[in-house]
């Protein structure tokens, strides 16, 4: 396999300086300096980034979508932990 | 079998609603199947389609000219990459991808099968070819499909750049010397009927459409884009005081849109079956340019070996 295959990256672009790395897309590279330099000329011929990571796709670890209810849905009915659950009398002001 | 139907109606609804389908989630297998030839399809379009416009590389009549030229070949290699990618994200994988394409499995879009004689056609394709693939792309980007809708919106922002600068192109020609302006009108005349036939068959004989739209693949039909397509060129080119080559065209004030003639959908389907003027001359050149180049691919699979290993060598011995 590892003969004729470059890996598969995953590349996140950080569009300017006080935003976060973004995840755009992904390529093939022999390795990871390779896969900077392509993902610089794939992702980034407007201007669109000042920083490039690459990670192996197969190093993430994602949750899987049939999880989606036991890990996410709790949240839902926990309305309390949003700012309008209270109500603040309208004459309390900065709060 | 029951859980199964349940399964899809569930998806239905799910898409329905307009919620975007991910690479991990539950889908119908045909939408899958559905997906992955029409985005590795899209892909190979890509790539094949920087052949035509690569022949003009070296003999573009100026600097300027060559590197607008450059970049937007450039372009065309990335929204290619773009777009496996997105393929990928359903399993299949860029080798199976390639194979397809060579093999003659998988087609591509038969508006690169034509050839590019003229300095003229750089422009009508920027113009033509890339303003019908605009249309379709444009919708696209509210695809179901959450990758390859990702994937359009970056490449409609890079299109739009193809379409102008091929638009300048031929107004250039258009407002030049008597000789420019029949260069336009010659590549125009060529290009035309293939741009039309970009959009695919008539709704009524695109059985896949319908499904497609079903699950939001596509939002519009065939001959809507076309039509679609037909009437902001038309003014386009009366600007430029060039003609349409179709005598039937004329504007219908009753729909507010051009009527046209008819499609050579035996051209068409020639085309597709391989017989077009180019079609053998493009997947040789693919062929000889993968196999040319294995030992690039080899030969940076054996450096990056190398480095690791020397890494590796250099921490054990700090």
């Amino acid at each position: 396999m590892n003969k004729n295959h470059w890996k598969l990256y995953e590349v996140f672009v950080r569009s300017k300086n006080g935003l976060a790395h973004k995840h755009v897309g992904s390529l093939h590279a022999a390795d990871a300096d390779m896969a900077i330099k392509n993902a610089r000329d794939v992702y980034t011929r407007r201007s669109e980034g000042i920083s490039i990571w690459v990670v192996p796709s197969d190093q993430i670890t994602a949750s899987s979508p049939d999880d989606k209810e036991p890990l996410f849905a709790p949240s839902d009915d926990k309305v309390y932990r949003h700012p309008t659950f209270y109500d603040i009398p309208y004459d309390v002001e900065h709060m | 079998m029951g859980t199964n139907i349940s399964l899809e109606e569930k998806f239905q609804a799910y898409v329905d609603a307009e919620n975007k389908v991910e690479p991990k989630d539950w889908m119908p297998e045909k939408y899958r199947k559905t997906l992955v030839r029409q985005i590795s399809q899209h892909a190979h379009s890509e790539v094949i389609g920087m052949q035509p416009e690569a022949n003009w590389i070296t003999r573009a009549p100026s600097l300027r000219a060559k590197l607008i030229l450059l970049a937007k070949v450039q372009d065309e290699a990335g929204h290619g990459l773009y777009l496996y990618s997105a393929a990928e994200t359903m399993g299949t994988s860029r080798d199976q991808m390639i194979a397809d394409l060579q093999s003659g499995k998988a087609k591509y879009s038969s508006i690169f099968n034509y050839p590019t004689p003229s300095w003229a056609d750089m422009g009508t394709i920027g113009w033509l070819v890339d303003g019908a693939a605009i249309q379709n792309q444009v919708m696209l980007t509210r695809t179901s499909y959450g990758p390859y809708a990702r994937a359009m919106v970056k490449i409609c922002k890079e299109e739009s750049f193809h379409q102008r600068q091929g638009y300048e192109v031929v107004m250039k020609l258009a407002q030049g010397t008597p000789e420019q302006k029949e260069m336009a009108q010659e590549s125009l005349n060529r290009w035309w009927w293939p741009s039309l036939m970009m959009f695919g068959p008539s709704d009524d004989n695109s059985p896949n459409s319908e499904q497609s739209m079903r699950w939001k693949i596509k939002r519009k039909s065939n001959d809507t884009l076309r039509q679609e397509f037909i009437d902001k060129t038309v003014p386009q080119a009366h600007y430029l005081g060039l003609t349409i080559p179709d005598p039937d065209l004329k504007w219908n004030e009753e729909r507010g849109s051009y009527d046209f003639g008819e499609i050579n959908w035996d051209e068409f389907y020639n085309v597709i079956q391989g017989n077009g003027p180019c079609n053998k001359e493009r997947i040789t050149h693919h062929v000889n340019a993968h196999e040319e180049g294995a030992w690039v691919r080899e030969a940076a699979l054996a450096y990056a070996e190398k480095e690791a290993k020397r890494k590796e060598n250099r921490t054990s011995a700090a």
